[in-house]
């Protein structure tokens, strides 16, 4: 496997980074919200009352503005594979590809179909069957998610494979095992939950807008009361199943959960930190402290990772060097081990090629003792395998912050209305206005923690990103960097302003 | 029954799965001809309405069915998708950029406040609907005329020029099949346009458009097929896997699978039955003739170049490198897996005809457009 060149692999993940992130600014509007406007479909159809099918129709636009950008960052996440990571897609596309095609079959041509149905059908279709199209754009959009993050979830625990060294890749062992990895799992859970969290409060931001301009009154407390509902229970699903992936994750990425927590060295009893800076200086190995200043809650990290009191958490040192103590095989020996892996598999393929049949057999034997550590053996350095500390620990922790404030926004609304008086609460629909942007940060924030946590593996473990790439030069992924960097730029802008408009005409219009 | 398939037997029927779509996405590049057709068969903003209204309730179906055609290729042929994709970098790139402003040009055009205004957005899908059209079309014939690329023992590409894949553009069987599927995709978009609006002005105009895209079309079908039928090809040694350069091979292709002609045949009469029953029978019908004909030319195209002990992706600067359906492709068990998934394609297809039967009962009128939802 050929290494490619530090700077274009560098530039291929700015691209690749910059693409999801956009395409991440649309995708988890358009799961929540496609739920929402079925739910107020769904009442409109049930009451007959036209101001339902108005509200339907105002967030209907807002769905397609968003809609279409959406499918336009997509499309290129999914060739970005081939373009700027063709070894990537050469190795793990026999296991990797399969859930593309399954969604390219069961999730976006319901999508695709209905689409059409429920924005340009009212006239065409019955009552009953716009509904049902509303509800499969719902189904549709949220089934294009689970494959996808199933492919996601791969990279983070990839199972049911084996290496095949005369191909050079990694092939499916079990679709099953693949689809219904625990990994897979969580990650679909915690990110269409954390959508539909972010989709109430998009709502609740725009209905407390309403609120504060006096205008759409009795449109807007309708909007933020199924908002906060539907808000509440998604709340609930994002804080169990984000408590799941963490233990997940402290099982089977630890380096990711110790730069989640800024913990370089293990500890027996470790504590969550529940704020801090981290000292940007530190490096792994070093005798530098690892925070400038911070508040820790005792114990809590050992219970959250191992669900037990008192237990040993690893910290980036232990997992970098090792710690022979606690049985733990750092980076440092497994490099030297895949070192041995990455040459038997050269010696193997070249013995292979002039027909030395015995040099093959004795090169395969000795591969197959250190093939585990394959991907271990493309990292320079021990300190290589542990990711960017700093950026993983603000991200995990400003996710969890605005994750705790999230629910009592919902609670407030639903008690306010309650009472009847949600309308006076000047400050609650600020704050409601405000949440609608701290969304998004959360949002973006936890794909910050599960991608960049995992450097440097394009494959948790098996494939690192020096690797993965495609051999190109710097100069051409600068180029298309810079063009995908203007055109997304250019058209966020454009949605943004047509949605202010699409807002500013309101839902009455 | 299927797990008891041979792996050989399944990379056939992945080449033939990859080939159905990607037909399909030529059938519905209606779309992208409809696009262009704003341009020169509207001759006003009311037109213009609708026929981005008409085609704009099925771009997304074009789109979908373009990325599924990624996807199959990904799944199936993963080795394809590493090199080409990662080799012809700017080729690809350029198709994609084609494709991000189509996505939002039906969705902004008209909304106000989309900061770059309407007409950017129709220059957008005009952009898309020629030169991503003509791109595509360049990189299929490359299927044909080879591509300069190495792959090394980890199979991982090297392309050997620095253009990066735009080289293609520079070969004249690859621009001529660029150009047909162009004024191909103009010739469907003006039988969609006849078929679903109902404005007797346009309408007239998109028939005669039918036959002098046809006539522009023909000059360009005719230099891919004299190519296909004297060019040489890329063949491989059934009993070594060598690829090596044979005399004629996509002809020999032609006789060695006599469904491949009749297929080629039926569709090419079936694409002019169409546009003969628009231009001058007066007929709404045409666009299922062009389109049905359509497919089967895609099929043709893509059997020829992938079967018969052929090399679908050959590379003229390094023969052994070249991907063949076999080399090329994904482990039996991900091809056995896959292809338990594709018997959901008929329903796929079934709820599709049936939403496209509602939604096109009635054709589009400005009546409407005034009193409802669009574009």
């Amino acid at each position: 496997m050929g290494e490619q060149t530090l700077a274009t692999v560098d530039w291929s993940r700015a691209q690749f980074a910059l693409t999801a992130m956009y395409h991440w600014i649309f995708v988890p509007l358009t799961l929540g919200l496609s739920f929402l406007i079925a739910f107020f479909e769904t009442i409109y159809v049930k009451t007959g009352n036209e101001d339902w099918k108005k509200l339907t129709k105002f967030w209907m636009t807002l769905f397609g503005v968003n809609f279409a950008i959406g499918v336009a960052t997509g499309i290129i996440m999914e060739f970005q594979f081939g373009t700027n990571w063709s070894n990537y897609s050469w190795m793990v596309g026999d296991i990797f590809g399969a859930p593309l095609a399954v969604e390219g079959i069961f999730a976006f041509f319901i999508e695709a179909t209905f689409f059409a149905v429920m924005f340009f059908g009212w006239s065409r279709v019955s009552k009953g069957f716009h509904l049902l199209s509303t509800w499969m754009v719902a189904i549709g959009s949220n089934l294009s998610a689970v494959w996808i993050l199933v492919a996601n979830g791969w990279m983070q625990y990839p199972t049911a494979m084996q290496f095949n060294p005369d191909k050079a890749r990694f092939e499916m062992q079990s679709f099953v095992d693949v689809a219904l990895s625990p990994a897979a799992v969580q990650k679909f859970t915690h990110t269409t939950s954390s959508s539909f969290l972010l989709s109430s409060l998009f709502v609740l931001g725009v209905s407390g807008l309403f609120l504060l301009q006096k205008r759409h009154q009795l449109m807007a407390k309708r909007s933020m009361v199924v908002a906060s509902i539907f808000g509440l229970i998604a709340t609930a699903f994002v804080a169990f199943n984000g408590d799941e992936s963490a233990y997940h994750i402290a099982q089977r990425q630890p380096m990711k959960l110790a730069a989640m927590e800024g913990l370089y060295d293990g500890q027996n009893n470790a504590p969550v930190v529940a704020m801090g800076i981290i000292n940007a200086s530190k490096k792994p190995g070093d005798k530098e402290p690892s925070f400038v200043g911070k508040v820790e809650i005792p114990g809590l990290l050992s219970l959250l990772a191992n669900r037990e009191a008192g237990t040993f958490v690893p910290g980036v040192n232990d997992l970098v060097y090792g710690n022979p103590e606690k049985q733990i095989v750092g980076a440092k020996q497994r490099i030297a081990s895949g070192q041995i892996a990455v040459t038997e598999l050269a010696n193997y393929k070249a013995a292979k090629e002039r027909g030395d049949a015995a040099a093959a057999a004795t090169a395969l034997t000795t591969f197959n003792q250190h093939r585990d550590d394959l991907g271990y053996g493309y990292l320079k350095t021990a300190a290589d395998a542990a990711p960017p500390v700093a950026p993983t620990f603000y991200a995990f922790h400003i996710m969890i912050a605005l994750g705790t404030l999230f629910p009592i926004i919902f609670i407030l609304v639903l008690y306010f209305a309650w009472k009847g008086n949600l309308e006076e609460k000047g400050w609650l629909n600020k704050l409601a206005f405000i949440s609608l942007f701290l969304g998004y940060v959360a949002s973006q924030a936890g794909w910050v923690v599960a991608e960049v946590g995992r450097q440097p593996w394009a494959i948790q473990g098996l494939l690192p990103v020096n690797v993965a790439g495609s051999n190109l030069s710097a100069t051409n992924v600068q180029i298309t960097f810079f063009m995908f960097l203007t055109i997304f730029t250019v058209l966020l802008v454009a949605e943004i302003r047509i949605m202010m408009k699409q807002i500013k005409i309101g839902p009455e219009a | 029954m299927i797990g008891n398939l041979e792996h050989t037997l399944l990379q056939q029927l992945w080449w033939l799965i990859a080939s159905v779509v990607g037909s399909l996405f030529l059938m519905l590049t209606f779309v992208q001809g409809g696009q262009t057709l704003i341009f020169t068969t509207a001759k006003s903003e009311e037109e213009r309405s609708l026929i981005i209204n008409s085609i704009g309730r099925k771009w997304e179906l074009t789109f979908t069915t373009l990325v599924l055609f990624g996807g199959a290729l990904f799944a199936a042929f993963p080795l394809f998708y590493a090199t080409s994709f990662g080799g012809a970098y700017w080729v690809w790139m350029l198709i994609l950029f084609t494709f991000i402003g189509q996505a939002v040009s039906f969705e902004y055009r008209k909304k106000p406040d989309n900061v770059l205004g309407a007409k950017i957005y129709e220059i957008f899908m005009l952009i898309n609907g020629t030169v991503g059209i003509l791109l595509i079309g360049a990189a299929v014939g490359t299927f044909f005329t080879g591509s300069s690329f190495t792959l090394t023992k980890f199979n991982s590409v090297i392309w050997d020029t620095p253009f990066r894949g735009l080289e293609a553009a520079l070969n004249v069987f690859n621009v001529a099949f660029g150009l047909f599927l162009v004024f191909l995709a103009r010739v469907l978009g003006a039988m969609y346009i006849v078929n679903h609006i109902h404005h007797d002005q346009l309408v007239a105009r998109a028939r005669k458009a039918t036959l002098i895209n046809l006539v522009f079309a023909l000059p360009f079908l005719l230099t891919v097929l004299g190519g296909l039928l004297t060019m040489d090809g890329f063949a491989i040694d059934p009993n070594t896997g060598k690829v090596f350069m044979e005399k004629a091979k996509y002809l020999h292709n032609l006789l060695a699978m006599p469904a491949v002609p009749v297929l080629l045949l039926l569709g090419l009469v079936s694409v002019i039955y169409g546009v003969v029953a628009t231009a001058f029978l007066k007929s709404n019908r045409g666009i299922w003739f062009g389109g049905l004909g359509t497919v089967l030319v895609g099929l043709a195209v893509f059997c020829l170049a992938g079967y018969n002990n052929t090399a679908f992706y050959p590379s003229v600067t390094s023969l052994q490198s070249s991907l063949t359906i076999y080399n090329a492709s994904s482990s039996k068990y991900t091809l056995t897996v896959m292809s338990y998934v594709a018997i959901g394609v008929p329903f796929v297809l079934a709820y599709i005809a049936y939403v496209w039967r509602l939604m096109d009962a009635r054709q589009l009128t400005l009546a409407e457009l005034a009193k409802e939802e669009n574009y």
